[in-house]
């Protein structure tokens, strides 16, 4: 028999360690299941187009970057409700929220040409996502139901909303009965920052926001109430912090940002409101702030990872008709390695002899 | 004089530590031994040796004349060594009767059980119903039924932890009426505790240790309560004594204060009404459990207060926050450390930041300046001589001791005009005990108001000049000392009136 025991100090290179030891462990086991599944494709080549290519060909790279920003805005967002211990799942649904809301702006103002639109759809994105999360904040505070379960459920049906809000109201008039939005003006699209790519300004503002958070947290008291809620709630009503505003901050702050994040994928890569707004950024950006051990910078660099798997997933599934699922696959072994890692900086494993 | 159990010698390492260094003790048949030492000098560890929980590295025990070593407490248990545990080891919801039935190792039991623990009850002095669910009885009694159950196995040593610290003063009376009559009648008892006034009582005999080592074994009686705490520590103890006490105008009162508890079982508090001067330091009295927590998160403000009810210098408080409330001066130490009054996952920095009013400048418009707290924290760390390396350290590595000093020390380096404590030195040896003890003094004579919420009576009785007792939700009026005060305290401790 094994078991843990808690380690008296945790090692500070280890910690550091921990997230390259991970990916290594997921590329051994990545290389481990190619060897056994693929035929007739060396799996050298397969692990250059998941792996390297992304970062080397310039278009891919861009595609990597655009799909970094949704990652690390939502991400940021998900790491200071988690630090509260506000478990918001559902960051997905209130990034569709946000998505709809912003659109909606964007396409009521359809036939006009003017700079405050762009900001005017940022804000309604911002509070569509708020809105959305704010209704988890809203039952957890006055009825006490867990936040888990209504942030999940509700992305069921932010997601049916906007099936709803495509076949009706935001449909294209003249788009052939498809389920899609109109195709948003240049003033209600998102500045590209990489000419000749899809690359817009969300990577710059997710950039900013995350220098933000992290004197959030680390110079404001707002990050020790978040902290201290988190780790030990008496503690915070000792300090004298009001526990009701914690879930407040941490859900209406994740739920922004995730707002935040659908609007910008809507106005930016799509270009319009479809169907195919969600894309499991909301879920992703889970793994996203944890392999950055929720730390507000971290979170910048674990996003490019994720987004790497995503860029180099999609290619292999082109170019070698590999399943989609690779991509799942990889994040989860990221996940579950970074974790167990972390585990055994923590603990250390003991064997004993049980009697008889 | 004859023997019970003769230690020679016992060594027991963990590590580096050696928990037991050539530690030796004889327990002289029918007698009450004590063994003193504080928190970390190896009492534990002898006694978990002879009740055969641990095996020592080295030396020898002789059990009435005969080598022995136990393998396990079962094998103790057989020898006629019972032990009554600090806490105790019953079930709630079952009765007295088969709470100690299920604590004999199946020996003599028969039909006539119940009886057979009355005849105890009676011989001994221990009230106590058979029948009774434990979950009903109060920690005394709860005592006797620990006790009972040992002596069912008619021992020849008991051994007792610390049984005091959870009692009122009368049940301590009748606690040592009962362990005389034990001795009396050939049960050897060792009694382990840092009260040394209960050990000058009833102890013939006192083994100290400290940091392992035996320091001497003695005569209770030939010495000082001074000396012996002085032999305990290892160093010598500051006089505890006002130098000024000049009571000035009220400070802060409490008036009519009723609250019923969200939890069902906390304890719903009555009209409880107190008033505080200037310059003088109160204590609240009481067992544990009869709204000291309830009273607590009201005086912190953790939970508001109705109107009209808490007044601090004129200002109605009740429905200030704690962080509001530390910017009038008024400060709090809760009696839970890790994760009420410290977090414990967070540096003893950060920590500081509970407890942050404005005029500290640690944080400004809440933006946190860390060289300042760190300034403050090692402030603290220096004053109260808490032992850590660094300021970075989490407050779970602390001892229990030492983060209760530096909770206390955060506090007090703030000169509050009231101080609201709870339990200051609990857990805390009695070096640093004396010193905060001292510094709750100092802070006195300079004329703020100290509200001590304390199970531990010595403690009020040695620094408040103005004594309440909480018993089920209700604060009794102050205390007249004049004349038989510890009889009242003692009769309202266990919900009387006086």
């Amino acid at each position: 028999m094994i078991k843990l025991i808690p380690r008296v100090e945790n090692s500070t290179v280890m910690v550091l360690l921990s997230p390259l030891l991970a990916l290594t462990l997921t590329a051994l086991s990545a290389y481990l299941i190619f060897v056994f599944v693929l035929v007739d494709i060396p799996v050298s080549s397969v692990f250059f187009t998941l792996f390297v290519e992304p970062l080397i060909d310039s278009y891919y790279f861009s595609e990597l970057l655009v799909k970094a920003a949704p990652l690390m805005i939502i991400g940021l967002g998900l790491s200071i409700g988690f630090r509260a211990g506000i478990w918001n799942i559902g960051a997905e649904g209130q990034y569709v929220m946000g998505g709809i809301a912003g659109s909606a702006v964007g396409l009521y103002f359809y036939n006009v040409e003017a700079l405050w639109l762009l900001p005017l759809m940022t804000i309604a994105g911002i509070l569509g996502g708020m809105f959305y999360a704010g209704i988890a904040a809203f039952l957890r505070i006055k009825y006490q139901v867990n936040e888990i379960l209504v942030t999940l459920m509700l992305t069921y049906v932010a997601v049916l909303f906007l099936s709803a809000m495509l076949q009706g109201p935001l449909r294209n008039p003249s788009g052939f009965n498809f389920p899609e939005s109109r195709i948003f003006h240049d003033s209600a699209m998102l500045p590209i920052i990489w000419e000749g790519t899809r690359l817009h300004i969300g990577l710059i503002v997710a950039i900013i926001l995350s220098f933000v958070a992290w004197f959030g947290i680390k110079k404001h008291m707002f990050g020790m109430q978040i902290k201290i809620s988190g780790s030990a709630p008496r503690a915070a009503k000792f300090a004298g912090f009001d526990d009701n505003k914690t879930v407040w901050y941490s859900l209406l702050i994740s739920g922004g940002l995730a707002g935040l994040a659908g609007l910008f994928e809507a106005a930016g890569p799509a270009g319009q409101l479809t169907p195919g707004l969600p894309q499991f950024y909301g879920f992703t950006a889970i793994i996203v702030a944890f392999l950055a051990r929720l730390h507000p910078v971290g979170v910048l660099f674990s996003a490019l990872l994720i987004a790497l798997s995503y860029v180099g997933g999609e290619n292999v599934q082109i170019e070698y008709n590999l399943p989609s699922s690779i991509t799942q696959i990889f994040q989860g072994m990221l996940l579950f390695y970074f974790l167990a890692c972390d585990i055994l900086i923590k603990y250390k494993v003991v064997s004993f002899k049980t009697k008889n | 004089m004859k023997y019970q159990l003769e230690v020679s010698n016992i060594t027991k390492s963990y590590g580096d530590l050696k928990a037991n260094d050539n530690v030796s003790l004889s327990i002289k048949d029918s007698s009450i031994h004590a063994l003193l030492g504080e928190n970390g000098a190896g009492k534990s560890t002898l006694v978990k040796i002879i009740y055969g929980s641990l095996t020592p590295d080295s030396g020898e025990m002789k059990w009435a004349n005969n080598k022995y070593s136990p393998k396990s407490p079962f094998q103790a248990r057989e020898n006629g060594i019972a032990m009554v545990f600090q806490h105790f080891s019953l079930f709630e919801s079952l009765t007295v009767e088969d709470n100690i039935i299920l604590g004999l190792d199946g020996v003599g039991l028969n039909e006539n059980f119940s009886e057979q623990i009355i005849k105890y009850s009676k011989q001994y002095g221990l009230d106590i119903n058979p029948q009774q669910v434990v979950g009903d009885l109060s920690v005394g009694a709860r005592q006797r039924v620990e006790i009972i159950r040992c002596l069912m196995q008619n021992p020849k040593l008991l051994i007792m932890d610390e049984p005091t610290s959870v009692l009122t003063p009368q049940e301590v009376a009748d606690l040592f009426v009962t362990l005389k009559k034990l001795a009396a009648d050939g049960c050897a008892i060792l009694y382990i505790s840092h009260k040394l006034e209960e050990v000058r009582e009833i102890c013939s005999e006192a083994t100290i240790l400290r940091g392992g080592k035996l320091v001497q074994s003695c005569i209770p009686q030939e010495h000082s309560q001074k000396e012996l705490a002085e032999m305990m520590i290892g160093k010598k103890l500051t006089e505890l004594a006002r130098t000024n006490i000049t009571i000035g105008e009220t400070i802060f009162s409490i008036d009519n204060l009723s609250r019923k508890s969200d939890d069902i079982y906390g304890v719903n508090l009555k009209n409880i009404a107190l008033k505080m001067s200037k310059g003088s330091i109160v204590g609240i009295a009481g067992v544990a459990g009869n709204g000291q927590d309830e009273l607590m998160e009201l005086l912190i403000g953790e939970i508001p207060s109705p109107k009209a009810t808490l007044n601090f210098n004129g200002q109605d408080i009740g429905l200030l926050n704690s962080h509001e409330r530390r910017q009038l001066s008024m400060f709090f130490v809760p009696e839970e450390r890790l994760g009420h009054g410290a977090v414990p996952d967070m540096s003893l920095d950060e920590n500081m930041l509970l407890s942050r009013p404005d005029s500290t400048e640690m944080t400004s418009r809440d933006v946190i300046d860390w060289e300042k707290v760190a300034v403050h924290s090692k402030t603290v760390i220096d004053t109260f001589d808490v032992q850590t390396p660094s300021s970075k350290m989490l407050a779970k590595s602390l001892s229990g001791g030492n983060l209760q000093k530096f909770m206390v020390g955060r506090e007090l380096i703030q000169n509050p005009e009231l101080l609201i404590v709870a339990q200051p030195t609990w857990g805390v040896d009695a070096g640093s005990a004396n010193n905060i003890h001292q510094a709750l003094i100092e802070l006195a004579d300079k004329g703020s108001a100290i509200l001590i919420i304390s199970q531990d009576l010595d403690e009020i009785l040695s620094l408040c000049e103005q004594i309440h007792v909480l018993s089920e939700g209700q604060l009794s009026d102050a205390v007249d000392m004049k004349s038989k005060g510890l009889e009242k305290i003692s009769q309202l401790m266990v919900g009387g009136k006086v």
